[in-house]
């Protein structure tokens, strides 16, 4: 008698933690053999506990040593390089030819590694001790806007979301990423990499779901910093609601992935400058003043 | 109010101050001005005008055109002709010696300005004379050297300009908020339909009279004076490729709004509600002056102004005692008289609401102390406010309110102190008082604000960086970073 395979459950992922959908619900994609996965159709409920989630790992994340993000992010492809068989069988499962899944695989792997080097490096690289006139020390660095969401691309599954995340948690945010709708078990499988990468729990969240749903609250929530969109269909109204709170609203639809992922722009675009000034003693000519 | 009353210093109760005015003989101001579109300057559509008041006298200055939605379109079209055939085709080092000639020119005029400044907005001269004015100078001074050196600003990319850059500036800081969008946006190659606030044209029509002498092609910068409706008909115009505003965060809220869906890029510079803090150990003579300088600096009109006093609970006393002894050394009056401390609110519009929050504030039961002083019978005044027993919910603590008016609440431990900063969707700007290095940057770190100024205050420069975090909005202006709203990158 032959063995008969064991089915995985496609969960979400939550502040290091993988439920289902606290909703109960979920949508149902079909694999080129047949098999039916029930996918999460997740609610804005989960997004809220998803950014409750992020919040709290903000202080933590944004406060560790760059050198140290830069060892976890590569963590993230050392786990991800293990896995790449199981990534390449379920892109293909979806449909894609065994090379195009081969490459994506790759190339995402490569990209953590990318941002990976970049932890320390940017504050580096894009910050400035300012010439001021009066006797003062003046310098401008940069900090993370905070909790970000973000709406995959939906193709490439995989590409796209590491494409996303990397530069956002690389510069100390953390995130809320809802993944791509047709395609989200790789996203799925990517949470089970990250959460065996000393990545804290809430610093990455993955939802799964439909856009129509969750691009409202994605846009809308008052606790979110920025948000990141990488669809067509509803960049008016997310912008919009970016008003709500004066997020920062980025369209990353214009990028292909596979050409333009590395790019430390990407990471500014969640940055904020942080100007610092203070008074020193006596220097050249000009007066020391409170 | 814990206030020692014996051993009090008395400042200058004995002596009146002599007035020292300024005189504004030199000053030259017209009875109308028009806009100023396509190197010309024209009358408004339908001959539509509006005038200026001055707000320590009530006494009229000028009038000023209403720009309409065609006047508007048409300052557009003369915007992106100049932008495709003379200014973004220019080779960049020309473009830089037409800003540096701009800079020359504020710098040459600087008295003149200072003293229509002072007469427009009612800020004091000393203010405008010594910071205003230069720093506009300077700015254009310092983004003229970039023009021609872009490449070596955004290391591994090209740039390109964004086209027409719509700008639209506050009241508070006139001709400095000019210089501050002017100067970046020319310097990168775009051209600029500027729009001063309604109750402080002059000084930007002024500015389009010098830009005019400098011999700055026609149609690079062109400025259209109005109200809010020739604002948003800059906002909504489809030929702007870029938005910089500053103001209110309720107004940036709605031209974020406005543009969503459109090619459009944005700057917002808006509200904010600085955390001032403290600390047991600062040197607090300096601390005091680093309060009075926080919030009674430009009447409190400003956007970083250091609103919320934090105080370590242990030195409480000691400070309100020596604050409270300084402001009454405040000088309020004559904007122009040279002896003025804080001198006049800007609007009658802008008094109201202060008088309103004043009235909020007693109402929600914080304790309010102004001290004497003899305020001129006619134009807008607000004598220097301090609010004590506040929290954090009392909504003088949580709103914007743009005058001189200060609230205290006390901390004991560093974390709760940053706790109660950061508690606030403003995040422009912070200041901290500490003689402790490693508490400094402690604090510079985890306060979430786009400025902080330790053991100093209120300090501005061309080479810094300024913007906000959260709500007080996006994008940077000064500095490196503040030549990224006015580039593509490819």
């Amino acid at each position: 008698m032959s063995r008969l395979e064991v089915l995985k459950t496609y969960k979400i992922y939550i502040g290091g933690q993988f439920p289902r959908t606290e909703s109960g619900r979920f949508y149902p994609v079909e694999l080129k053999n047949g098999t039916v996965t029930n996918i999460c159709l997740s609610s804005r409920k989960d997004l809220r506990n998803a950014v409750v989630a992020a919040r709290n790992a903000f202080e933590g994340w944004s406060s560790r040593a760059a050198f140290n993000r830069s060892q976890i992010l590569y963590r993230i492809a050392e786990m991800l390089e293990g896995r790449k068989a199981q990534f390449v069988e379920e892109l293909v499962a979806v449909g894609a030819s065994r090379a195009a899944a081969t490459k994506e695989v790759e190339v995402s792997i490569d990209r953590c590694v990318y941002f990976a080097g970049w932890c320390d490096k940017f504050t580096q690289a894009f910050g400035s001790v300012n010439p001021v006139p009066s006797s003062h020390f003046n310098f401008s660095v940069h900090e993370p806007t905070g909790v970000v969401t973000i709406i995959a691309p939906e193709s490439p599954s995989l590409l796209g979301l590491v494409s996303c995340i990397m530069p956002v948690i690389a510069g100390g945010n953390t995130c809320v990423i809802l993944a791509s709708e047709n395609s989200p078990h790789v996203a799925v499988t990517f949470a089970e990499v990250l959460n065996s990468s000393d990545v804290p729990g809430g610093v990455v969240n993955i939802l799964t779901g439909k856009e129509d749903e969750l691009a409202e609250h994605f846009s809308s929530h008052m606790d979110v910093n920025a948000t990141i969109y990488c669809r067509e269909k509803h960049l008016k109204r997310i912008q919009e609601n970016g008003a709500l709170n004066v997020k920062r609203v980025l369209n990353w639809a214009k990028y292909d992935w596979n050409k333009q992922g590395e790019d430390p722009y990407l990471l500014l675009e969640t940055q904020e400058v942080k100007t610092t000034w203070h008074p020193i003693e006596n220097i050249a000519g000009a007066k020391s003043g409170y | 109010m814990a206030q020692k009353t014996e051993n009090k210093l008395d400042f200058g109760s004995k002596w009146e101050y002599a007035a020292a005015p300024e005189s504004a003989d030199h000053a030259s101001i017209m009875d109308e001005y028009g806009l100023y579109i396509n190197g010309k300057f024209v009358k408004a559509e339908g001959g539509k005008k509006f005038a200026s008041i001055n707000p320590s006298n009530d006494q009229h200055i000028a009038y000023f055109a209403e720009a309409s939605d065609n006047d508007v379109d048409k300052a557009v079209k003369a915007a992106r002709k100049a932008y495709k055939e003379v200014w973004s085709v220019m080779p960049a080092k020309e473009r830089a010696k037409y800003i540096f000639r701009i800079a020359r020119l504020i710098q040459e005029r600087a008295r003149e300005f200072a003293v229509l400044e002072s007469m427009d907005g009612g800020k004091p001269i000393r203010e405008s004379r010594d910071i205003d004015i230069p720093l506009a100078a300077n700015h254009f001074f310092y983004y003229a050297g970039w023009a021609d050196k872009l490449e070596y600003a955004f290391p591994g990319k090209k740039i390109e300009p964004v086209g027409v850059a719509g700008q639209i500036i506050p009241w508070n800081f006139p001709l400095l908020m000019a210089a501050w969008k002017l100067a970046p946006a020319l310097a990168c190659g775009n051209t600029v339909v500027l729009k001063p606030a309604e109750t402080t044209p002059l000084t930007a029509m002024k500015l389009a009279e010098l830009i005019h002498d400098s011999g700055l092609p026609a149609g690079v910068v062109n400025v259209v004076t109005g109200a809010g409706a020739t604002g948003a008909a800059i906002v909504n115009h489809p030929d702007v490729d870029k938005i910089a505003f500053t103001g209110s965060t309720g107004v940036g809220k709605i031209i974020q709004k406005a543009i969503a869906g459109t090619h459009k890029k944005a700057t917002l510079e808006l509200g904010g509600k600085a955390a001032n803090i403290i600390f047991d150990d600062a040197p607090i003579d300096q601390a005091v002056e680093g309060i009075i300088n926080g919030i009674f600096f430009n009447q409190g009109h400003v956007c970083c102004a250091g609103s919320r006093l934090f105080v370590q609970e242990n030195v409480k006393d000691e400070v309100l005692r020596k604050l409270i002894d300084r402001m009454g050394s405040l000088i309020v009056g004559d904007p122009l008289d040279k002896n003025t401390d804080v001198g006049a609110i800007n609007s009658k519009e802008q008094l109201n609401t202060i008088n309103k929050y004043l009235k909020i504030g007693q109402e929600e039961g914080a304790e309010i102390y102004q001290p004497k002083c003899s305020l001129p019978n006619k134009g807008n005044w607000c004598p220097p406010t301090l609010f004590c027993e506040t929290s954090q919910s009392h909504r003088i603590v949580q709103e914007e309110i743009f005058g001189p008016v200060l609230t205290v609440q006390t901390f004991r431990t560093v974390d709760e102190v940053i706790d109660k900063a950061n508690n606030t969707p403003f995040g422009l700007s912070a200041g901290v008082w500490t003689d402790k290095g490693s508490k400094i940057f402690n604090l510079t770190t985890k306060l979430r604000a786009g400025v902080v100024w330790a053991n100093t205050y209120n300090k501005f420069d061309p080479t810094s960086p300024f913007g906000g975090y959260k709500e007080s909005g996006f994008g940077r202006e000064g500095g490196l970073h503040g030549l990224l709203p006015y580039v593509n990158l490819v």
